[in-house]
């Protein structure tokens, strides 16, 4: 029987996976922004699972408001890689450099 | 739906003790969609962060919302899976994929880094999946975790899930839903503002100016004799 901890255990590792993501396309921020999104569901799928669980609708809820925020962020974060692109001619996060930060 | 099966503890309990359990081997309908649709969300979750076009990144993305989607109508939560479907594979994705297709970039460059980086990846996710191992072991229930429920669900019979969210969200929560359509309304904007872009050499349409004329001196009209041209 499928309990809470096999729908914990499934968030954990697709956490895990967008992290490991991040990590490895240290110069591809079209692929960071996928595993941001990647993140923000395992996120999803803890907050429904537990909504489910304790019988408690506001889990839902706020799995409505976190959709929102991720759809918003990639919006903008496609948003401000075109306008990058289009003044270096580049998406490499390591000439990402204008600020000299 | 075959979302209502698992909704079986109605006291909240999360333990609740589980008669059906008998041998593992036979496992019921729900079990066998549930390592399925969990199987396919990891695997296509890795190979999105893996695979070297960006466009077959995006496609296990794709893949990736489907079979959480199921995952959610296996919790119960029709509307959520719904909206998933809708937000994230309908527009979140395909904007990716605009994006992917319209910036000319060498990918293939941008991958040839990806073997120095593998070792280091592979470490923090390792130890971030042993640390949340060691926290798996510790967690449990509090005692009155199902007297401190915010918005019981009803009963699937009297209340199905669209109806019972949207009685919760336009009562109790209607100050937050207003402000995540205002953050929506801010995005879209900033989004307008980041891209828009006037090129010089096109020809456009001058608004004041174009109000501004006069009818009087617009026009100029020319008494122009029989057999004679315009001079």
């Amino acid at each position: 029987m499928v309990g809470l901890e096999h729908y914990l255990t499934v968030a954990a590792a697709l956490f895990v996976i967008g992290i490991f993501g991040i990590f490895l396309n240290r110069k591809n921020i079209i692929i960071i922004l996928m595993s941001i999104e990647l993140m923000l569901l395992s996120v999803n799928i803890n907050l429904i699972a537990f909504s489910s669980f304790l019988n408690d609708l506001v889990g839902q809820v706020f799995t409505m408001f976190v959709l929102t925020v991720a759809a918003a962020e990639a919006a903008i974060g496609l948003a401000i890689l075109v306008c990058f692109f289009r003044n270096r001619g580049t998406i490499n996060v390591e000439d990402v450099n204008v600020m000299k930060g | 739906m075959s979302g209502t099966a698992l909704r079986k503890n109605d006291t909240g309990r999360i333990n609740a003790p589980d008669t059906t359990k008998g041998n593992p081997r036979d496992m019921g309908i729900t079990d066998i969609t549930f390592y399925a649709l969990a199987i396919t969300l990891l695997s296509a979750g890795f190979l999105v962060t893996i695979s070297r076009n960006p466009v077959h990144s995006v496609l296990w993305l794709i893949l990736c919302f489907l079979s959480a989607a199921g995952l959610f109508i296996l919790l119960g939560a029709e509307f959520i899976a719904m909206l998933l479907i809708i937000v994230y594979v309908g527009a979140v994705a395909v904007l990716f994929l605009f994006v992917v297709m319209m910036l000319d970039v060498d990918f293939a460059a941008l991958r040839g880094e990806m073997a120095r980086y593998f070792p280091i990846a592979s470490i923090i996710g390792i130890v971030l999946l042993m640390q949340m191992a060691l926290l798996f072991g510790s967690w449990q229930e509090a005692e009155n975790a199902s007297n401190l429920r915010q918005a019981p669900t009803p009963d699937v019979a009297e209340m199905h899930n669209t109806k019972a969210l949207g009685m919760i969200i336009y009562d109790q929560y209607f100050l937050l839903f207003q402000v995540s359509g205002l953050i929506l309304l801010v995005a879209m904007i900033g989004a307008i503002v980041l891209t828009l872009r006037h090129r010089k050499n096109v020809k456009r349409q001058d608004v004041v100016a174009q109000m501004q004329r006069d009818p009087a001196k617009a026009m100029e009209l020319k008494d122009v004799k029989s057999g004679q041209g315009l001079g």
